[in-house]
């Protein structure tokens, strides 16, 4: 029998045998205007091999100078994962060959890294705190990007060559190295996504990185081992490359639980491996096993001096640290009067900026919650995207809800024009404006309306007249078909209890 | 009409020519291309002459010039530049097959330095395979010859800028020196090399062997011509990390003050005893003679640690070049051989750097590999930094008593071509003198000190505290000044004429 | 110091990306530890109080300005390439993910 025929465990039995110990390294590729060690440009979407020095592209000759601003970034997020600061440190040559690597080493910290020893408070969704300790943060470069060809799914396997862009290469990244978090048992995949969430907020709000996951500027590495009991001693540990979404992390983890649990009760080894997750089934495959002895011959890259941040810059930088997160969300919850539940549910859909710059745009907090935790939540869900990656804007969410403030158009309405705002058909006034979706409030229009009304229910009067005001709903709604739902239902109103002599 | 010795005079001459109006750059470049076509069959001094872009920049000079425009002092005066230095549009190979017809898309740093002030590029001297070795004679480009004696190697790395100043294919020259790569070859060839202090000259578009220990500099037949094109190539460079912040000396000035009185010169025990040849140690010893009696006091000094500084240097480059090598992969650029079985990336790699790298090379990437692979690195690469300390320390003990210290160059004159090329420690023993300074990144002279064994030029070192590189040229011009007066002449005067050579 | 073998050689080769024929593989153990030996006697003087020299002129904190310099056009990053597609560098077949 091999490993690979042994069948998961459920996940829920898995938990009551073994305890999980979860280790993660997240990169984060740093929001400079250039790379770590020239001066290319640091961008997304480029021409292939346009954002290149002959340093970014490793020519011969070719020598890396540190990008300041990228080591005020570490030190911010160092800071602000309230890590201590290195008083010296060093770059290192981590040496493999690939064909990404435009030098075969990558530039990197290897014994020295910038920040160490520090921590992060993780919410959970229910609001329970878990605290992972941070072993080191550090600075290295990203690689560049192969594109594999000729196979069937454009993946490695069958690839009969790559081509590959090193635009990529050399964008400065920090990698944050987690201590074991042990203790967290069955909620062991929430607290993954949950930690990499709170590392995302807190880039954003240090400004060093725009940090969106599915640009792969953050990207997750998950270890996962298994022990018989929490004083046992760490088991063997699985490595998880490049998760990328946090969904996919819960996943990695959940399923690394069932699968070297399945492997433990057969009485099988775990073997030390680099792993990688699979969105389509969930599951996690067998990369390069660490058996073939990497050794990397780090030593102290000559071309680059130390990096020694006095302690003036450092306590200048923490001066400088923006409100963070956790103590944003204490914050915002006074201001905006939500209920604890109500913060929570907007957290946990990923909706606090997007509010927060919804209501900067002029809308109120509950109507901007209303709209985002509402429909827009809906159709992201509907369509299995991240809510931030809906293409609409917070601006363009108060526009339309200001059309709505201001009589503009009535709630139906609105919620057409947000269909048509999400299918890129522009701004929600020039949508109003062009498509002629205006509340109708002109009273010629709306008499003509009523008085046919009127004309064609002559029962339904009789009752209005009669006393029952709330009859008034039944001529309404034909008002609102013949004007296509955009008359203002309330001058309707009261143009019915004119005409019909009721108040 | 052009004088046809005005190839021979120093670059600070045929700059006054120029400077007067006796010549122009286009004639007095197109002088050093004829006498390269005439004599470099022989010598292979050049791995690639660039005849049309070096007039076109002489002629531009010329223009400059009679527009009146304010140029460099050496504006118009060709110089060569090692094969190891990127020329944007000229081909760079490092002297190695791997990069066979690769032409970088920049230039380095130095050579912007030398296109802005106007100094035609002749082309690319030859030079051992990424300046691994002594001899010039592991080029994948074959050997260059040494002008005294075609027999004989030019030294190494640079052989070929020295035998291309010594030949006078060229008035002056870029080397680089990681080992000795300047100051050997000029020994042996009987020219002036110098290698400044560590991070004076900007290492940006120098093919990297070693990080810590590379340096460029000038190789002239001069000391003078040595100091006036270090002036030029030195300097603060961004886009160096290690480049020195530190203003340029007045170097020029120090090579022709003539004035050594006071002067304390150390030398050093450790490089004078039986591994020197007999008449290598005689010149040194009657240079020194000379110097003490225009006044300058001789003291003995130990530096005890020398000893270990050979064993430093060989784990130290080749630990640096393995890494600085990994970049040639057959992957972005140069070569790129592809085997009949299981054609993959890796095996690719393999190949091409099984292929594209000579036997030397080969044996240092391995050496370092070795060095800094898990388990070793604190006994070889750590230890190796540490004599690297107590090298410093003897250096800064020395410089407390003297002013400068001595030795002789290499350990002996030219030797046979092929003579020690199966033999790597052999090989390795001719930078014993050389390797210090790199070790300690400070500065070093290498000028003619006379004949030596078979009738060869052997050279004299000075070295200086760091940052002090004025010494080396107030040390070395008054050396140069009082020995060709005892010759009658420059010691160059005194080789043999090439066949073929133009001039005389 | 551990004498260096023909397997010690092939190793280190397939670490460093060398193909070497037998016959290489046998000189260089041949020669390694002669070499060896002659370097190792940096250990000798190497004691724990020394500290380490990596750069021979001490600096620090060497930084450049995050501003965005000269950047070479793709024709003159892909003019070296020995294989060029689509404006990438074209490689060989790549075995085994990262």
């Amino acid at each position: 029998m091999t490993t690979t025929d042994i069948t998961p465990v459920d996940f829920d039995e898995a938990i009551d045998r073994y305890d999980p110990v979860l280790g993660i390294e997240v990169h984060v590729e740093l929001g400079t205007a250039t790379k770590m060690f020239d001066g290319a440009p640091n961008i997304f979407a480029a021409e292939p091999n346009t954002a290149i020095t002959p340093t970014s592209l490793g020519l011969p000759g070719s020598l890396p100078v540190v990008n300041g601003k990228a080591v005020e970034y570490a030190i911010r997020i160092g800071l602000a994962l309230n890590c201590s600061i290195a008083e010296t440190c060093r770059f290192a040559r981590k040496q493999y060959f690939y064909p990404d690597l435009t030098k075969n080493f990558q530039t990197s910290q290897y014994d020295e890294p910038i920040a160490f020893d520090g921590w992060v408070d993780v919410e959970l969704e229910d609001g329970e705190i878990v605290r992972v300790e941070i072993e080191r943060a550090h600075m290295e470069e990203d690689a560049g990007k192969n594109t594999h060809v000729g196979g069937a799914t454009g993946r490695i396997h069958g690839a009969t060559h790559s081509q590959v862009d090193y635009n990529r290469a050399g964008v400065p990244l920090v990698e944050i190295v987690t201590k074991p978090i042990p203790d967290t048992k069955g909620r062991a995949p929430e607290v993954a996504a949950a930690y990499v969430r709170t590392l995302r907020d807190i880039f954003r709000a240090l400004d060093v990185s725009e940090a969106r996951m599915e640009r792969g500027n953050v990207r997750a590495d998950v270890n996962v081992s298994l022990r018989t009991d929490p004083s046992a001693p760490l088991g063997t540990r699985t490595e998880t490359k490049n998760v990328n979404s946090f969904r996919s992390i819960e996943r990695t983890v959940r399923f690394e639980i069932s699968r070297q649990a399945g492997l433990l009760d057969a009485g099988e080894q775990i073997v030390q491996e680099t792993r990688h997750f699979h969105e389509d089934t969930g599951g996690t495959s067998s990369g390069r096993p660490k058996s073939d002895a990497e050794d990397y011959r780090y030593f102290p890259e000559p071309d680059l001096v130390p990096v020694a941040p006095s302690r003036a810059w450092v306590e200048e930088i923490r001066a400088a640290l923006p409100e963070l997160p956790a103590a944003r969300r204490r914050r915002l919850l006074g201001e905006w009067g939500f209920s604890d539940l109500e913060m929570r549910d907007v957290i946990n859909a990923g909706a606090l900026d997007l509010i927060e710059q919804t209501v900067a745009a002029g809308a109120s907090a509950q109507s901007a919650r209303k709209w985002w935790m509402g429909e827009l939540a809906r159709v992201a869900k509907d369509r299995e995207v991240e809510i931030e990656a809906l293409s609409i804007t917070p601006a363009q969410v108060a526009e339309l809800q200001g059309l709505v403030d201001g009589k503009k158009i009535n709630d139906k309405i609105a919620k057409q024009v947000l269909g048509k705002v999400l299918d890129g058909a522009g701004d929600p006034a020039a949508i109003v404006e062009a498509e002629g979706l205006a509340v109708v409030s002109d009273d010629s229009v709306l008499t003509s309306a009523v008085d046919q009304a009127i004309a064609d229910n002559p029962d339904v009067v009789a009752k209005i007249q009669g006393g029952k005001v709330q009859a008034i709903g039944a001529l309404i709604g034909p008002i609102m078909k013949a004007t296509r739902g955009q008359a203002d239902a309330g001058r309707v109103r009261e143009i019915i209890m004119d005409k019909l002599g009721v108040s | 009409m052009l004088s046809p010795d005005i190839i021979r005079r120093s670059a600070a001459a045929q700059a006054a020519a120029l400077h007067a109006g006796e010549t122009s750059s286009e004639e007095l470049t197109r002088a050093h291309l004829d006498r390269i076509a005439a004599v470099d069959d022989d010598l292979n001094a050049f791995l690639h002459v660039s005849e049309e872009e070096a007039l076109t920049a002489a002629r531009d000079v010329d223009a400059r010039r009679a527009a009146g425009e304010e140029l460099h002092a050496l504006a118009g005066v060709p110089i060569a530049v090692k094969d190891v230095v990127v020329t944007k549009g000229q081909p760079t190979t490092a002297g190695s097959k791997i990069l066979e017809g690769w032409v970088p898309p920049y230039d380095a740093t130095l050579v912007e330095k030398l296109r802005a002030a106007g100094l035609p590029i002749l082309g690319k001297t030859n030079m051992d395979e990424f300046a691994m070795g002594s001899s010039t004679e592991t080029s994948a480009y074959g050997p260059t010859r040494n002008p005294w004696d075609p027999d004989r190697i030019p030294g190494g790395s640079g052989g070929g800028s020295a035998a291309a100043v010594g030949a006078y294919e060229a008035p002056l020259a870029i080397g680089t020196d990681t080992g000795g790569s300047i100051r050997q070859p000029g020994a042996v060839t009987g020219t002036v090399g110098v290698k400044p202090t560590y991070g004076s000259v900007s290492r940006y578009g120098l093919i990297a062997m070693a990080s810590s220990l590379d340096q460029a500099g000038p190789v002239t037949r001069t000391v003078e011509d040595s100091a006036l094109l270090h002036e030029l190539i030195a300097g603060h460079d961004a886009r160096d990390s290690t480049s020195l912040p530190d203003p340029v000396g007045a170097y020029a000035e120090a090579a022709r003050r003539r004035d050594v009185k006071g002067l304390r010169i150390g030398v050093i025990e450790e490089l004078e005893g039986e591994g020197f040849a007999p008449e290598v140690r005689a010149r040194f010893t009657e240079s020194l003679d000379q110097l003490e009696r225009a006044g300058a006091e001789i003291v003995r000094v130990s530096c005890p640690n020398f000893e270990y500084a050979l064993g430093a240097y060989y784990l130290i480059m080749p630990s640096e070049a393995s890494s600085n090598l990994a970049k040639f992969d057959g992957m972005r650029f140069g070569l790129r051989v592809i085997p009949e079985d299981h054609p993959t990336a890796e095996n690719v790699m393999k190949a091409t750097r099984g292929a594209g790298f000579g036997d030397e090379v080969k044996r240092r990437i391995l050496l370092g590999t070795y060095a800094l692979s898990a388990g070793y690195y604190d006994a070889y690469y750590g230890s190796a930094q540490k004599v690297r300390t107590l090298v410093q320390r003897d250096f800064a003990a020395a410089f407390e008593q003297v002013d400068v210290l001595a030795s002789p160059t290499a350990p002996t004159v030219a030797f046979r071509l092929g003579e020690k090329i199966d033999d790597p420690t052999a090989m390795y023993m001719n930078d014993i003198a050389t390797i210090p300074a790199n070790l300690a990144g400070t500065p070093g002279i290498s000028l003619p000190s006379g004949l030596a064994e078979d009738g060869l030029p052997a050279g004299i070192q000075f070295l200086a505290p760091a940052r002090a590189d004025e010494r080396l040229y107030q040390v070395g011009g008054a050396l140069e000044a009082l020995l060709e007066d005892a010759w009658g002449g420059p010691l160059l005067a005194k080789a043999p004429e090439l066949a073929g050579g133009a001039a005389r | 110091m551990p004498s260096i073998g023909r397997d010690d050689v092939a190793r280190l080769a397939d670490l460093a990306r060398i193909q070497l024929t037998e016959e290489e593989i046998a000189r260089f153990a041949g020669e390694f530890d002669s070499i060896m030996d002659a370097v190792a006697s940096v250990s000798e003087v190497a004691s724990e109080d020394v500290p380490a020299t990596s750069h021979p002129i001490s600096m620090t904190n060497v930084f450049r300005e995050d501003v965005v310099t000269e950047t070479l056009t793709q024709e003159e990053a892909l003019a070296g390439a020995p294989d060029a597609q689509d404006g990438r560098f074209a490689v060989p077949q790549i075995l085994g993910e990262e």
